[in-house]
């Protein structure tokens, strides 16, 4: 091992974490639709495999035979290149998250900030998509987009940094670390109150229900990828699954302790990847039990609500953490 | 080629001025309820001109009506509306019986009252399912609220499957009366089914009303006046939404709705919670109509004419007569012209939802795009009824 070079490494690890992600993403998909169907007094997938077990690989199976169908007025580069730049920040925010001490990609000393960054780049992806394919429906879908997710984006990611100013870190091992004795959710107010923002920001930063109107399919029929079909359109699932999955992942690793737990120490990815899929059942709970809410409303819950919130827990958590670190500094 | 990479999204959007831009709602479109087209002039995400298109389901319903017989229509007359069968079949009916002058048995009248209102559960429970699907997402909480309502709607067919052999469209009612009777258990079954629909209701109560965000998306949403209301001519919950206390059941009885106890809702904000507000509370009203009728159904023959053996058996002599009846939407009404034979000369319908639609225009203008479905959906319209 230690005769390869770093970079080889590095290649391998990346390799070996997008093969991870992808798998988990297309069974995460399998449990939100048996959980779905569970709160919808139905069955849910069933007739693939034992319990729909190989529903995923069915589904993923069919998008592929499917048809790609580009619109004749298209811009058709624009088009074709969207899914890629949809999916390739919703994958790479799975590289700076470690899944144990020393187990992860890169655990960059800026690791909640490229998380951030780059997770916020997906808008780029989908507004093109929005515009390219010459369709109204997926033009206002895209408007929509670029209006919510810049009013999200800063309430999310000041409900992120509760947790950054109580460790006193940006990387995100040192923030699970941290967090060995007390889980931050278990702070009092300012944790549960972070989490809360937290989850509410990420749920519409992942466009879900109640926040989904940029795919709001009652008004836009699809949103932004009404044109899209076959492989394209199953990027563009993709990336919002990783997406999801990405962020539920963060918030357990900011709030719920990360790789804690009962048990031995190998047990850790474990516990994080159950805590993981803890937040996005939590989200999917959300997203299959509210509706929709209009697109002045959720601007108006992000401007006049959240941010102001998110704003006071940030200087309520830097004056604790002062308070706390005693006189003299 | 050349124009390969020109946007044509521009060649919609006038520079010029206003950024006006012309969007199609329909008639292929999730939230279209059936066939409807709007074409749609936004200003932004406000719509600033609604443009309702509407005929996509036209099967010449009032042709048919002259070249079939009387004991022929009554089961086309129920793909009027599709959903509430039992409504349109009844004036249909009646205009031939009141033309007629046939006497209903009581015990038939009282089946018919009790289908009736089973109907207006069964409708209210689509009406309410699809139109959170419209505000919730058919990857939402809309589908689950969908969903649950589709489950008790179902508890209903089952009955009328029961009762007439046929889920949606029954033929139940005939000339002189009814063409089943109630089998054997089916009183107590249907007693349990709306008792269960009783409970379901309240838990929908609960979960919608205790939902901040659907009081945001209903509340003050697509306000209908009582002007614009009487001016237009809208009939059933949306009317009484608006603070018109207008229920034909009460007004103009028909088949002894005379003998029963009920409350008829009236709500007077006028906007899409009263108008959520006024059928659920017709939800428990026509729960209590069918307990009543269950209680006390007299004995007796069910049509006051022998079965049907031939298609010219009813004649309805000349003259002409416009006999309704409060649908789930409003007021149905059938307009017959008799010439003495078997066929009736000229009908006429009045669908209550194309009555309603009417109204769309006048509330839409200044509500979002997310609001027009909204609204769509509260007025609960069914194209099989609009486009006949």
């Amino acid at each position: 091992m230690s005769t390869l070079p770093p970079a080889v490494l590095g290649l391998a690890a990346g390799v070996v974490m997008l093969l991870f992600v992808i798998g988990l993403v297309t069974y995460v998909t399998l449990l939100e639709r048996k959980f779905a169907a569970r709160m919808q007094s139905r069955i849910g997938p069933y007739r693939v495999g034992w319990h729909g077990i190989l529903q995923p690989i069915a589904d993923a199976v069919k998008l592929m035979m499917k048809e790609d169908i580009v619109p004749r007025e298209a811009d058709k580069r624009v088009f074709n290149l969207a899914p890629v730049i949809f999916l390739v920040p919703c994958l790479l925010i799975f590289a700076t998250i470690p899944f144990a001490p020393g187990l992860g990609v890169a655990d960059l000393n800026i690791g909640i900030l490229f998380f951030l960054a780059v997770s916020s780049m997906e808008i780029v992806g989908l507004f093109m998509a929005g515009w390219s394919s010459n369709n109204k429906y997926a033009l206002i879908s895209a408007m929509r987009a670029v209006n919510q997710i810049i009013s999200y984006d800063l309430p999310f990611l000041l409900a992120a940094l509760i947790p950054v100013i109580l460790t006193g870190s940006l990387r995100l091992s040192d923030i699970a670390v941290a967090q060995d004795g007390l889980w931050f959710i278990a702070y009092p107010v300012l944790g549960q109150l972070g989490f809360l923002a937290f989850v509410v920001a990420s749920v519409a930063a992942e466009n879900r229900v109640p926040f989904d109107i940029l795919e709001a399919e009652s008004e836009l029929v699809a949103g932004f990828r009404v044109e899209y079909s076959g492989m394209k359109f199953a990027l563009i699932q993709l990336g919002e699954y990783a997406h999801v999955l990405g962020t539920s992942f963060l918030g357990a690793l900011l709030f719920l302790g990360a790789w804690a737990g009962p048990g031995p120490e190998w047990l850790g990815p474990v516990w994080f990847l159950l805590k993981a899929l803890g937040m996005f059942m939590l989200i999917t709970w959300i997203r299959w039990s509210f509706i929709r809410i209009r697109v002045d409303q959720i601007l108006q819950i992000s401007w006049k609500l959240l941010l102001p919130l998110t704003m006071l827990l940030v200087i309520a958590t830097s004056i604790v953490v002062v308070w706390r670190s005693g006189p003299g500094v | 080629m050349a124009s390969e990479h020109v946007p044509l999204v521009v060649k919609h959007i006038d520079y010029t001025g206003a950024e006006r831009l012309t969007m199609n709602m329909g008639p292929q479109h999730p939230s279209a309820h059936g066939v409807f087209r709007a074409i749609l002039t936004l200003e932004g995400e406000t719509v600033v001109g609604v443009d309702a298109v509407i005929g996509y389901l036209h099967r010449c319903h009032e042709k048919l009506a002259e070249t079939l017989a009387y004991v022929q229509y009554p089961s086309i007359a129920s793909k009027t509306d599709y959903v509430a069968a039992m409504s349109s079949e009844l004036a249909y009916v009646m205009a031939a019986e009141r033309l007629a002058k046939i006497d209903v048995p009581k015990r038939a009248q009282y089946l018919r009252v009790l289908v009736g209102e089973l109907q207006r559960v069964a409708s209210h429970c689509l009406w309410l399912g699809t139109w959170c699907m419209d505000m919730g997402g058919a990857l939402g909480g809309g589908a689950t609220i969908f969903l649950y309502c589709i489950r008790e709607r179902e508890l209903v067919l089952d009955l009328f499957e029961s009762l007439t052999g046929a889920r949606l469209l029954y033929g139940f009612h005939q000339v002189g009366g009814v063409r089943y009777d109630m089998p054997d258990n089916w009183a107590s079954e249907c007693r349990s089914t709306v008792d269960l629909i009783e409970k379901r209701v309240l838990e929908y109560e609960e979960m919608l009303e205790g939902n901040a965000f659907f009081m945001m998306r209903t509340k003050g949403v697509g306000v209908i006046s009582r002007e614009l209301a009487l001016d237009v001519g809208i009939s059933g919950p949306l009317l009484r939404a608006s603070g018109v206390d207008c229920d034909l059941r009460r007004l103009a009885p028909y088949s002894s709705y005379e003998d029963f106890e009920f409350r008829v809702p009236v709500e007077t904000a006028g906007d899409c919670f009263a108008r959520y507000k006024v059928r659920m509370v017709e939800f428990r009203e026509s729960i209590r109509i069918v307990r009543q009728i269950l209680d006390g159904l007299p004995e007796g023959p069910i049509s006051s004419r022998p079965g049907v053996k031939a298609v010219a058996q009813v004649r309805v002599p000349k003259g002409e007569m416009y006999a309704r009846v409060e649908g789930p939407r409003g007021e149905v009404g059938c307009y017959l012209v008799g010439d003495g034979g078997p066929r009736p000369y000229r009908m006429k319908w009045r669908g209550a939802s194309f009555s309603n639609l009417a109204v769309l225009p006048h509330i839409i203008p200044g509500h979002s795009v997310a609001d027009v479905v909204a609204i769509m959906g509260s007025v609960d319209p069914v194209f099989g009824e609009v486009d006949r």
